[in-house]
This record gives C-alpha cells, structure tokens and sequence, in this order.
C-alpha cells in the first residue's frame, strides 16, 4: 500500500483544484455526480488490474463495452419487462468473452496483447454486422437507472470496490500476483497458473460487462460508447502504480488511478481545454508512468524479484 | 522503498503538465486541438459573441442564396417533397435515353454507418421496389471509406448499368471517380457533393447554412439578450457541419446573446452529457443549447434533468427521442431537419433521365423545421426511438416495419 501513497496524493491535489475551480464539487451532489461519472472507469480499471497484475493485457474491454450496450438496446427495444433477462444477458456475454480470452491466451499460448486485440476487432466487426453499421432500439428505464441514478452507481462502485479489495486479499489475489511476478515460480510453488489467468480475464469481462450496463445507464445507446475505454482502463492501472508485466502493485491504486484519470478529465473540461487534448494527457501519463518504473532499476539495492518474464 | 523517488518525480512531471494545460489554455487550445480556423470557445479572445473565427468553409454566396431559398416555395406536388425542386434549372436529357424499360440502376452508396443513412438507405430500396421498369438494382456499401468507394464506382461503371447514382463520402477524394463515371453512363449525386458539375442532377436538400440559421434564429428569438448558450458540434473540418455551424454563428455573432462555449462531442452521448453537465456547474446556468446535428439532443436534455434544472431552449433534429421528449416535457425546441426524403429523389430522378425527361441540374428539396405548431405531425410513437421523421416513406409498401415501426 505504501507504494501507493503517490497516487492519492496527485488524486487529493486535483480534487482541490476542481472544487477551487467549481465549488458545487464541495456538496455532496456535485461530488456525487463526478463519482457517478468515473464509476464505469473505475470499475474498467479494477478489471484490467486483475488481467495486468498476473502480467497479461485486455484490450477487449472498449468493444466489449460497445457489444454490450448495442445488443441490450436492440433486444430490449424499450420494453421494461426484458429488463432483467437482457442484464443477466450481458453479464454471461461479459464472463465469456473473458472467458475465450483466457483460455486463448493460457491454452494456446497466444500473447495476450494478440488475443485481446484479435477479440476487439472480431467484436467491433460482430456488432457492425449485426447492426448493419449503426445502433437500433432503446434500453428500458429499469435498465438506465442502474447508470443515470446517482445512488445507484455509486453503491454498484462501491460493491465492486470492496469486491476487488476481498478478491486481492484472498488467496486466489496472492496467486495472481505470484503468477503475474514470476510464473514459473509461481508454478513451482503449486500455483495453477493457468486457472489464475483465466480467471482474471473472466473477472476484466465480468468488469466490463458492468462498465457497459452503467455507461448505457448514463447516456443511452451509442455505437461510441467503448470507445478507447481499453486504453484508459490500461492508463489508470498504470497510473496507479501497478508495474505493465505483472507482479506488483495494488488493487485500491488502481481504482483511484482511475478517478486521478477522470478528475484529470474534468478539470481539463472545466477549464475549457479541448477533449482531443484527453488523448495526449493518457499518452504522457502511460510513457511517464512506465519510464518512472525502467529508471529505477539501476537504483535497486536489492536484486528485482522475478525478471524472468521481462528478460525472456 | 528505492523505487519511491523516480515515481513521485514521473507523477510530479504528470502534475506539472496538467498545470501547463491549465495554466495556458488558449495558446494550448489553439495549437493542439482546434487547428481549423472553426476554433474551441477558448481561442476566442478575438470575438465578443465567444464563437471564435469563421470558418474557412464559410462561403457568403452560398450562406446567402440558401437563406433566401427557406422562404421559396418549392415546385411539384406538395405532399410529395422528395418531388419537389426549388427554383429548377431545367436540362435535356435525351441523350441519355432509352426505351423499352428493363432498366439496371447502381448506385455507390457512402455508408450505411448511421441511423440517417440507415433510414434513408430503406427508404430507396422500397422506391426501386415500386417501379417495375427497374428490373436490377445492384448497390456497393464503401462502408465510410474512400478508397472503396472509388473502387466501387470504377466496378460499377463496367457492370452495364444503366444510370449511376452516387452519395459520395467525401467531396474532393471522390471527385476524379465521379468524373470518369460521367464518360460512361448517366451519373447522379445527392447528399454530398462533388467538385465538378458532369453528374446530369445534383440532388440534396437546401443545406447546411439553412440547417445552421434554423436552429441560431430560433435561439436568439427564445433565449433573452444576454442569455447563455452553448454550442455543441460534433466535429470540425466536415463541409456539411461546417456550414451549419458557420451559418449559426454568423446568427449569434448579430445577436445579443453571449456563446459560452463551443464544444465538439464527437457524437458521442456520454461525452455530450459530460459536456454540457460540466458547463451547468461552471456557469451555474445555461439559457439555450445549439447543436449541429440532434443525434445527442436527448444525451444534453439529460444532463439539465439529472442536475435538476429546467431545461432551456434546444436545438435537435427530426429523430424520434428527441421529437417525443419535446412533446413528453413541453419544451422550447425546434427541430431543423436534413430530410431523409432525399434518399427517393435520386432513383425518381434516374427514371426520368432514362426516359428522356428534363430534370434540374440543381435539385434543391425542401427543408422543413419541425416547430411546436407542427410537431405532432411528425412525432410517430410506433416508430423506433433513432427514426427520423422525414423519411416521406409513410406511404411506401413494408411501412411501418421495413423502417423498425410496430403497426
């Protein structure tokens, strides 16, 4: 945890800036309203550690999100009373993908970065096809409640927050990040690697599959709703610390890396700087992140534990 | 704890080109993300109204003659727009004749990537369904892509059809395709243009200048002096958005009202509401909200309504959520239109030019507003929420199904 710290500092500071900024932030409805906004990202985040943290990528999340969104809005077609098969629906859709994508990575031994972004194209594709290129029918308001409704997504952030918190405390969250360290190791040691990861890469579907049923929630039906969502997801762990290639790094960072992310975004906005300039700050803050992590090596008094993944 | 140091240094580098952001916001603005001259609100110090430089599409002939084309009245049947012409050129085409029907029409189609494309594409598959005469009709999808749509158009020309029609995906790529089409065989454009006058018609709708005024006037009218409006587009450097933005701004800039900000959301819902939730709290109001297409309309009414404010005066479009939460919520809105009608014209046409019938070289369609006094008209509750109303297929067989309607 205490590697942690740096993150919730930056987090405290631009939380300070945008309530200087914009003073509703201090009440309780516009703080609730950013959290409401940040909730899928979050949410995305705590995902993609699972998957990074036992040293692989998911790069399906954005289209997985998309696939979600559509194909609930097409089958529910504003009918309220599909509400609840077509969101039990999107979660099993959600625990498959992530599902194939595991045993894809783990049984055929295809990198992760390859069947992630294998699964993305062959989602996106997927959804054109069926849609015909553009988003059909309407979700039910029993359905957007879940994202629109401020008290809604705030408690579903906060179930899943302290799920990922108990899930790293369990022994299932020490294996994962035996595995992500140093995977023979790991193996050695008795840890069922495989199993590991691909229950990783189910927990990121499960993530992303809620993710879309908050972000349908919040805006309705779009075909851009998953959008670059894979990268911001990947931008947030990083942020919050977690090493790209596994092994290190805490569930809790992760998550506020996320809300550092979307509150960089807002105070972004609030000034009146371009979105476009969204895409930038992402880049720096992955090169910066990640190059923060190379130049210490020469500095370590102790040897790194665990190289055997990142010098092979 | 080694590894401490360097990473708080990354994240202070972090923190300090966030601050950079912030602390430099219209040189930072201007160079980076707005480089057309349609600049963000924030390179705006050189205009008062806060809408930024014109945009170097802008054209003042254009803007003008499509003002003044709002208030013709358009010739042919009047309940059949797509019918309609306004001030029509009239030309020849005799040359282009040929008798006996059994006619094989093609026609190079854009993108169906979008719910206007998608009802308009409907739409002129049921108006070939309705003409006998027409015994093929083979269409190529270039799925939102030049080069396949110019590959498209060479395959096409070498299949023996009998007339092309083409809605081309951008203007000037598409060009040399079109001209070298123009050798082979009769060649119809609509929607778009292009940068040469071979095609026999040109087919679209008054435009986007009239588009833009609709939907400015109609603010400035609504909203009292000194209101706060905030215009929303959904991205820069595209013609037909250009002239809509460009038209309201020349509105805006005339009128007393005071543009706080000019976003580009990319048409995305999420970060519409993102948007104009982040300008409600920053200016703790907003009197009226423009928008270069509606597609997000409903996305930005949202926004008023979660934070529990009255929704001001808005600016959508003729799609269905947007049409039925005016109607559910009563409020200030106007709906220009860029009528999907446009997608029967050219088939009508192609008929025309094969018989030897004149047809205009310019082929302006009407473009009505939908305004409070005629919004029932166009509100269709059977209809799916991503409908847009001016279809004219109403009476076109597999109506209302084909379109997505429950009977």
């Amino acid at each position: 945890m205490k590697r942690a710290l740096p993150i919730f500092a930056v987090l405290a500071a631009l939380l300070v800036a945008i309530a200087v900024a914009n003073p509703f932030f201090l009440e309780p409805a516009g703080f609730l309203a950013f959290v409401k906004r940040a909730a899928p990202l979050v949410i995305l985040a705590a995902g993609q550690y699972f998957v990074i943290i036992s040293g692989e990528f998911d790069l399906s999340v954005g289209s997985l999100v998309t696939v979600e969104v559509v194909v609930a809005a097409r089958l529910i077609d504003g009918d309220e009373a599909a509400t609840w098969p077509v969101l039990a629906l999107v979660i099993v859709i959600g625990l498959l993908v992530g599902l194939v994508n595991g045993a894809v990575t783990t049984l055929l031994r295809v990198p992760s970065f390859i069947t992630t972004l294998g699964m993305m194209l062959v989602l996106s594709g997927a959804v054109f096809l069926w849609t015909g290129g553009a988003p059909r029918g309407a979700l039910s308001q029993a359905f957007r409640v879940f994202g629109r409704d401020t008290l809604w997504s705030t408690l579903i952030l906060l179930a899943v927050g302290v799920a990922a918190v108990l899930i790293m405390r369990a022994n299932f969250g020490r294996t994962l990040v035996a595995t992500g360290d140093n995977e023979r190791a790991a193996a050695l040691s008795g840890v069922r690697v495989t199993r590991a990861r691909i229950l990783a890469f189910v927990i990121s579907g499960l993530a992303a599959a809620v993710a879309g049923i908050l972000l349908g929630g919040f805006a309705g039906v779009s075909a851009q709703v998953g959008q670059g969502l894979e990268f911001s997801a990947i931008t947030a762990v990083v942020l919050g610390g977690v090493v790209l290639g596994g092994g290190r790094g805490s569930v809790v960072a992760a998550m506020a890396g996320a809300l550092t992310l979307e509150a960089l975004f807002t105070l972004l906005n609030l000034y009146g700087i371009s979105g476009a300039l969204e895409f930038t700050v992402q880049g720096v803050i992955i090169i910066a992140a990640v190059a923060a992590g190379a130049v210490r090596l020469p500095f370590s008094l102790t040897p790194r534990k665990g190289d055997a993944h990142v010098a092979s | 704890m080694s590894r401490r140091k360097p990473f708080l240094v990354a994240l202070a580098g972090v923190a300090l080109f966030a601050a950079a952001c912030t602390s430099d916001k219209p040189a930072t603005t201007a160079n980076q993300a707005a480089p057309s001259a349609a600049a963000s609100s924030s390179a705006t110090a050189s205009s008062a109204a806060g809408t930024g430089e014109q945009s170097k599409f802008f054209v003042q002939a254009d803007y003008d003659a499509q003002l003044a084309m709002r208030a013709k009245t358009a010739q042919g049947p009047a309940d059949k727009p797509w019918e309609q012409a306004i001030d029509p050129q009239m030309v020849s085409t005799s040359e282009y004749k040929k008798s006996g029907g059994g006619y094989h029409l093609c026609f190079s189609n854009a993108a169906v990537n979008n719910p206007w494309r998608q009802v308009g594409w409907k739409s002129m598959q049921a108006e070939v369904a309705l003409h006998k005469e027409i015994t093929k009709f083979t269409a190529l999808d270039a799925e939102g892509k030049d080069d396949k749509q110019i590959s498209d158009i060479a395959e096409l020309t070498g299949k023996g059809c009998d007339a092309l029609i083409v809605s081309p995906n951008t203007t000037a790529t598409l060009t040399p395709a079109v001209k070298a089409a123009c050798g082979k065989l009769p060649v119809i454009v609509f929607d778009r243009g292009v940068e040469t006058d071979c095609p026999v018609t040109f087919i679209n709708p008054i435009g986007g200048y009239a588009f833009g005024a609709d939907g400015a006037e109609f603010l400035v009218e609504k909203v009292p002096a000194g209101g706060k409006v905030l215009a929303l587009r959904i991205l820069p450097g595209v013609d037909v958005l250009e002239t809509r933005w460009s038209a309201a701004k020349a509105t805006f800039d005339k009128s007393q009202l005071q543009v706080v900000g000019v976003e580009f959301t990319d048409g995305d819902a999420a970060k519409t509401k993102s948007i104009v939730s982040d300008y409600l709290a920053r200016h703790g109001k907003l009197d009226g909200v423009w928008m270069d297409a509606g597609a997000t309309a409903v996305a930005a009414i949202e926004a008023f309504e979660d934070a529990g404010v009255p929704v001001p005066a808005v600016v959508g479009e003729d799609q269905q959520d947007f049409l039925q939460k005016w109607k559910q919520n009563n409020l200030t809105a106007v709906a220009p239109t860029y009528p999907t009608y446009q997608w029967r014209t050219p088939v009508i046409a192609a008929l025309k030019i094969l018989k030897g019938e004149e047809v205009p070289k310019t082929w302006k369609l009407p473009q009505p507003k939908i305004t409070a006094e005629n919004l029932d008209t166009y509100l269709q509750p059977n209809m799916p929420p991503l409908h847009y109303a001016l279809c004219g297929c109403e009476s076109l067989p597999g109506f209302p199904e084909t379109w997505g309607g429950k009977k």
